[in-house]
Formats: structure tokens, sequence, C-alpha cells
């Protein structure tokens, strides 16, 4: 069960090893809400969560809603976008806020970022409730400016920013700006060193939430499915005891425990990408036109008092 | 692998939970935690359909038309752009053309100049004038790099 095994031998307190842990991919089977309690990772199915007693908060994560893309598989990617924040209104927990981890539009258009903007209104979810992390797509066409000008306010720079929330620290990282030829997402000297100096006076004992549009793990190079200078990042974070990060960009839901770090890639609103390595390119996967709703996915994400890392839960927008 | 606790404390119908994973090919790490379970979906959920597991279309185009310009032309297909490498005389104008689903750029590694965004069959032309190796990539997917040696 190499799949899913998550080893203690990788859990190294000083974290020299960590390049090497990179290679050891530990994922983990969808359809299991993984916890951590008291530092041992363990698993319920999702009619046992469901079950539970509710948490102290919760929050969702929605990712990749690339509006104005219109083609193969989804040729109606503003509606499935409707159905990810109507599913999101049909938890019996109202979040108490969204992350949006980038791509929000697809071709950084001022009116695709209307669009988005207005579906959460219309779901209630005003501009301070939903915090964003731009994606390439957002970026590319004219460096982020409409993107900044319509999401950037109370960000840091080119967008990064951090926020607490019921003894909870969120960052949100932004790994999509100065792209080089051949390269990965990457975080840049700047902001590591904003990062450094937002970490440095928080408790040990605080959890933390990193959200960001690239993976901050070499997930799969090929594609540029990394972030370069991710670890810089992530060895500031190794003395806390509840890291959480999680990203989008690659379409799928994947998991990957490395010591007190957990990553957690989301699904998109728009359409699926294959697998790693599984086509020759990472683009829109064909998904048959039946098969798309369930393809596609949000992420809740709830806070138990006293356990310190949180209760994650990926669900289809049907 | 390291045996986690709590296996005695499972609620009723984890076996047949447990079951189920076995038989769809999940593998879970550990029983339940009580201590930390505490979410409340909605009911009914499912997670969404990892992409090995999806039904696809079959690709749209097995052969599509041969690129008609008038001067050196490149094709960016599959995420590829094809030829990788291409020489050409000062004073020319290469084309290149996206056969893929997505958009794309060609933009210079040195940003000297840049496509905007590439539709599905759109095309993009620049004239190189001066000798010399113009490394270029896609800006939305770094990772596609190609060159053009004007000589």
């Amino acid at each position: 069960m190499s799949n899913n095994t998550v080893s203690d031998e990788h859990n190294h307190a000083d974290g020299v090893d960590r390049r090497g842990f990179l290679k050891c991919m530990a994922w983990a089977g969808t359809g299991v809400v993984w916890t951590l309690s008291a530092g041992i990772l363990s698993s319920c199915t999702l009619s046992q969560a469901s079950n539970a007693t509710p948490g102290d908060f919760s929050f969702v994560q929605v990712s990749d809603s690339h509006i104005g893309f219109k083609n193969v598989p989804n040729m109606d990617v503003t509606s499935t976008f409707q159905k990810a924040i109507d599913r999101i209104g049909s938890l019996s927990t109202r979040p108490s806020f969204v992350l949006h981890t980038g791509d929000v539009s697809h071709l950084s258009m001022p009116a695709q970022y209307d669009t988005v903007d207005q579906i959460f209104k219309g779901a209630k979810f005003g501009q301070d409730q939903v915090y964003y992390v731009p994606g390439e797509h957002d970026t590319f066409v004219d460096n982020g400016k409409a993107y900044l000008d319509r999401f950037g306010q109370g960000s840091t720079a080119n967008g990064w920013r951090s926020f607490d929330f019921k003894g909870v620290h969120f960052v949100g990282l932004v790994n999509v700006w100065n792209l080089k030829a051949g390269g990965f997402g990457v975080l840049g000297d700047d902001q590591l060193a904003w990062l450094k100096k937002d970490l440095d006076g928080l408790s040990a004992s605080t959890p933390v939430v990193v959200y960001a549009h690239v993976p901050l793990w070499a997930l799969y190079p090929t594609w540029g499915w990394g972030t370069t200078d991710a670890e810089q990042a992530l060895s500031m974070m190794q003395r806390f005891g509840s890291v959480t990060v999680l990203n989008g960009h690659i379409h799928q839901v994947l998991q990957k425990v490395e010591g007190n770090i957990t990553f957690h890639t989301a699904a998109s609103t728009a359409y699926p990408q294959p697998a790693p390595g599984d086509a020759p390119a990472p683009g829109p996967l064909r998904v048959v036109p039946e098969q798309l709703l369930s393809s596609l996915g949000v992420r809740q994400v709830t806070f138990v008092q006293k356990a310190g890392a949180p209760v994650i839960v990926d669900a289809q927008i049907t | 692998m390291s045996t986690h606790a709590n296996c005695d404390r499972r609620k009723p119908g984890w076996r047949t939970a447990l079951g189920a994973l076995l038989v769809a090919g999940i593998l879970p790490v550990a029983g339940c935690a009580p201590t930390a379970a505490a979410v409340s979906p909605a009911a009914g959920l499912s997670t969404p359909v990892p992409p090995a597991a999806l039904v696809t279309l079959p690709p749209p185009k097995p052969a599509h038309p041969a690129d008609t310009t008038a001067g050196p032309s490149v094709s960016i297909e599959n995420f590829n752009i094809v030829p990788a490498t291409i020489t050409v005389a000062p004073g020319t104008t290469v084309v290149w053309t996206n056969h893929d689903d997505v958009e794309h750029t060609v933009t210079a590694s040195d940003n000297s100049f840049s496509s905007p965004a590439i539709q599905t069959d759109g095309q993009f032309s620049y004239t190189f004038s001066t000798p010399g190796t113009y490394s270029y990539f896609c800006a939305v997917h770094p990772f596609m790099t190609a060159k053009v040696i004007v000589q």
C-alpha cells in the first residue's frame, strides 16, 4: 500500500532530507477525509465525517474557475462556477470565508473578474469574505494589473497577504509572477523576506494555512507543476505543529504529507486535467459531457477546537 | 508503515466502509480518530472523480490541415513547439500556429517581443531582422521553450 503510506521515517525534525522527501510521494486516496490528531494521521470515510459534530469554524476553497474558457470539455465555465458556489450554499454550516486559489480568469480580463465577483456577491460573499491569490492566467496578459486592481486590496506588493482567523494564521502566497522560460512557479526573494517577517512572531503552536496557486512541491516538473523556491518557504514552517498547504493549478485532488506539513491540491470548477504524466500534455481533459460535473469540485476545510490541523473534505459540485 | 491507534473505537459501519474502500482500490492508513472528526458537510458528498477514472472523448482533429503560411512556420501542438529550433535568414517572417485547445504565447525569454494569447487555430507572426539566437517560451506554460536562429 505504498501509495497511501505515510512513513514516519520521513518525519525529520531537522528537515535535512526534505529534498529526498519530495521524491517520496504519499498520495492519499480520494473518498477519505484526512485528519491529524496528536501528530497521527488518521482517516474517516465521508459518511462517518458527516455524522460528526460541527467544528469550530470552516472555510471553503475554490480554484481554477477559468472564466472565459470556452472549449471542450466545458463550453460554459460560468455555469459550473455558479454550481460550485451553489454547492457551497448547500453546506449545513456556512463557511466563514472563501479562498480562491487562482486562475480566477482565463485571460485576465476585467469582465471575467466581474463575473466571479458577482457570483460570489449573489451568494452573499462580499469582497471581504473572499481571499484570492492569482494564477498565471490572471497575470500573463497584463502582468496582473487588472487582477490587482480588482482583488489586490489589502495585499502586499504583487498580491501576497496574511491574516488571522480564530487563532489560525493564513498566508496567501503568489508564485506566478516573473515566470521564466523553462521554469516553474516562483515566489521570489521579496516575498520570501516578507514571509520570514510574517511568521517570525508566531508561536509554534499556531496552526498555519498556506494557500497559493501552483503546488509548493515538485509534483510533476515535466509539466512545470512545482515552485522553484518553495523549499525556502517550507523550511520557515518546520517549527509549527500544523501546516496545511492548499493549492490549485493542476485541476485534480491530490494529497501529500511531509512531516508537519500536509499538501492538498484542489479540483477546478471549470475542467479536469490529466493525472501527472498520464497524457502527452497537461491541457483540459476531454471528459465526456455526462462526467464533467463529477470531475469538478469544491473543498471544505474545518478547524476543530484543540485538534490543531483541519478536517478537509473535497466534494463534487453536482 | 506504522499502525495507528483507535481501531477499537470504530463506529458501527466502519467495517462496511472499509470494505467499500478496499473494493475501490483505496487503502486507508488508519482508523477513524473520533477526537478530530468534527465536520459537517452536506449529506451525500462525493469526492471529484480523479482524472484517470474519467471517460474522455477522442482527440478533436487527428490530423489538422497543414499550416498555410508564405514563410517558415512553427506549430504548437500538445504543448510542444515544433520545430523547437528553426534557422532563418535575416528579414524572415516566422509564423506560429496554435493547434491546442488552450491559448499559448510566443514570448522572448528576454521579453524583447511577445505575442498576445494565441487562440486555438490562431496565428502569430514576427519578423526577425537582426542575426542572433532568439530563445522564447510560452508565458502561460513556461516549460514550453524553443528558439529561432537568425543567420
